[in-house]
């Protein structure tokens, strides 16, 4: 066993052990605990399991990757996983903890009608269960890198560990966890990224430090016929650019994993602080990654430049194992690099391994790249687990004790959420282990379709007292079905042929478009309606108070 | 940390659905809250706005004209600088926030009058 294969097996056994631990301290009793931890979750801890909830495998292990490869427009990623924390925090998290219930489809539910809770607790499940097959096969590649341990087993074994602490500990379980696995993730992922920077630049500062290397980086990568570094909108036209970044901004806001996260707080007050707090926490790593991106461009591209195939560094061949990484055939120097396998380049890599190779790259020694396995399979598994809870949740709570069994007692309604979330773990055991071949296109799919069905009917549902029934379901169809149409037109996911981009938005984009035709859809609609309940209205009005106004006022 | 009883803000609206709208009697505190809430919010969507797809996006190749400590401008506010406006303008909201309730007497407080 190499000396970095025994790291990483301590690294992970080692964060395994303490998630269980937590598991088992914090399992559970009641629904309440089950499904919204009790309300009784510290702001700055919410914030942590926010960060962890949300930041998945794609942030932790492709997002850097991607970046160094798509350059400056990286930056819809970055601006669009981000912003959209803005919305959450000023529009929605105060106002649907202030309503105070277990899921998404519930509120829309009081708010709106059975109908309409309903189609967004089918939603709510496609939307998680795309997300989570990504999960999956994430933590699957760390284990056959890393491990040596067959991708199969090691989607099992990570899916062993999530069950044991998401079925005792539901969401108090989920929510401890997550706090332990930010920790473990984002130590994982800054701990590389200053060595690299001290190294590369003599300051231990990746944000700041990163733009001295990028003339140099634009220079070298012109030498290899690359796109200028620096320079927007070489890999997407600049409406592209817009509407993708908005459609993650608004599908973030719209993502239901994300908004049960504001349940949990104990106050209104403690959802706005969360979503700070979240926002600090993700911005920690969001902030590091572009830097990771182009450090470790430099690097790999100035190892490999000219270099004759049988001289490449070592970390080269570890991962042509995986077969992540390829050499051209008949090639003997380097010339191209490209992330696309059917470039023709003469060294090809994925942009999966950027961040799980980094530390090689820049000859770092074996205990940082056996944590770095450890932050991977944090990232993966954290927010698997918040996935499958909203799937538990909105399968037995939104569908089934409102369809078969409406009076089952406490103890019932705890044993079928915890059936449903153990049902569901090995349905994405399953995905896992036998990934569809869209995955990546898929998760454009979850945002696009949490973008354009739920954002619009949340917002209008807090703002506007006028917004009805009838409305909020046309606008919820019409956004879903104009989204899934696009998308289906322009990829070629179903077996259907793709088409070109119409006036050059891509499929990630269409979200954006989507959510103003469910708008427009719904204002219209519920116009042209009877204006909802007398009730309705009012329990609307008093959501924008926090507390009952009290007779005298109290200072800070 | 140490209240045990039902957060006032927990479960289902309270069961007053008897009291007067925002326009009632002695409600007019109600719509000058809201208002003031809706003011702080399209101030703060309108800085969100410009740092990242003004500054960010619609604006990057002007903006990336000037260079500073290697960066250029605009890729800067597209892969830093608007991250960091947006955690500002959180922590700018929930503080203004904690004063508008306080002003206004809707502040989540426990039975001592310390934060809930």
């Amino acid at each position: 066993m190499s000396d970095i294969q025994t790291w990483a097996l301590i690294f992970v056994a080692g964060s395994f052990a303490l998630y269980i631990v937590i598991a088992w301290r914090s399992r559970v009793r009641e629904t309440k605990g089950f499904f919204v931890a009790e309300q009784n979750i510290p702001a700055v801890a919410n914030g942590a399991a926010v960060a962890a909830d949300w930041m998945s495998a794609a942030s932790f292990i492709s997002m850097a990757g991607l970046i160094a490869f798509l350059g400056s427009d990286g930056s819809i990623y970055l601006m669009g996983w981000t912003g959209g924390y803005v919305l959450l925090a000023l529009l929605l998290a105060p106002y649907l903890r202030k309503w105070g219930k277990f899921t998404v489809p519930e509120f829309v539910g009081d708010r709106f009608s059975e109908t309409v809770r309903s189609v967004s607790a089918v939603v709510a499940i496609i939307v998680s269960f795309t997300y989570v097959v990504g999960q999956m096969a994430g933590g699957g590649i760390v284990f056959s890198r890393f491990l040596q341990v067959e991708q199969a087993w090691g989607v099992a074994i990570a899916a062993a560990v999530i069950f044991a602490y998401a079925v005792f500990g539901g969401m108090k379980g989920i929510t401890w966890t997550q706090v332990a696995q930010y920790t473990v993730l984002i130590v994982a992922y800054l701990i590389p990224a200053w060595a690299v920077a001290q190294t590369m630049t003599g300051f231990p500062v990746p944000q700041i430090t990163f733009g001295e290397i990028l003339a140099e980086l634009n220079r070298i990568g012109a030498e290899f016929g690359l796109p200028v570094y620096t320079e927007a909108f070489t890999a997407r036209p600049q409406i592209d650019v817009f509407l993708v970044t908005m459609s993650l901004m608004i599908g973030t806001a719209g993502l239901p994993h994300v908004i049960i996260r504001f349940y949990t707080t104990k106050t209104v007050r403690g959802a706005r602080y969360s979503a700070l707090w979240a926002l600090i926490f993700i911005g920690l790593l969001y902030t590091t990654a572009p830097a990771v991106g182009a450090f470790t461009k430099l690097n790999l591209l100035s190892g490999v430049q000219g270099a004759a195939v049988d001289a490449l560094p070592s970390w080269v061949q570890n991962w042509m194992a995986t077969g992540l990484v390829t050499v051209g055939d008949g090639v003997e120097t380097i010339g191209s690099v490209s992330n696309n396998p059917d470039s023709g380049a003469d060294l090809i890599i994925n942009n999966d391994i950027l961040v799980l190779a980094s530390p090689e790259i820049a000859g770092l020694p074996a205990p940082i790249v056996g944590l770095v396995a450890a932050g991977g399979l944090a990232a993966a598994m954290s927010t698997a687990a918040g996935l499958l809870l909203v799937i538990s949740s909105s399968a037995s709570h939104d569908l089934y004790f409102r369809y078969v069994d409406h009076h089952a007692s406490e103890a019932r309604r705890l044993l079928v959420s915890r059936i449903a979330m153990g049902l569901a773990v090995l349905v994405a055991i399953y995905f896992g282990i036998n990934p569809p071949a869209f995955v990546a296109q898929v998760v454009a799919f979850a945002f696009g379709l949490a973008a354009s069905t739920f954002f619009p009917i949340l917002l209008l549902g807090i703002f506007w007292k006028r917004a009805n029934a009838v409305g909020a379901v046309s606008g919820m169809l019409a956004g879903l079905a104009f989204t899934a149409t696009y998308m289906i037109y322009t990829l070629p996911v179903f077996g259907t042929e793709a088409n070109d981009h119409i006036l050059g938005i891509s499929p990630e984009g269409i979200g954006t478009i989507g959510a103003v035709v469910n708008l427009v859809v719904t204002v219209t609609v519920s116009l042209l309606t009877r204006p909802p309940a007398h009730e309705v209205q009012e329990m609307v009005e008093n959501i924008r108070y926090p507390a009952e106004r009290r007779a005298e006022v109290t200072s800070a | 940390m140490a209240d045990t009883h039902e957060s006032p803000s927990g479960g289902a609206p309270p069961p007053d659905a008897g009291t007067p709208g925002p326009d009632g009697p002695g409600n007019g505190w109600r719509t000058e809250y809201w208002k003031k809430n809706l003011r702080l919010m399209v101030v703060l969507l309108v800085v969100w706005f410009a740092v990242s797809f003004g500054a960010g996006i619609l604006f990057v190749e002007q903006l990336n004209q000037v260079v500073i400590a290697g960066f250029p401008l605009g890729f800067w506010f597209a892969q830093q600088g608007s991250i960091y406006t947006f955690i500002v303008l959180i922590l700018v909201y929930a503080l203004r926030m904690d004063r508008l309730d306080d002003e206004y007497g809707v502040s989540e407080r426990n039975d001592d009058g310390s934060r809930a």
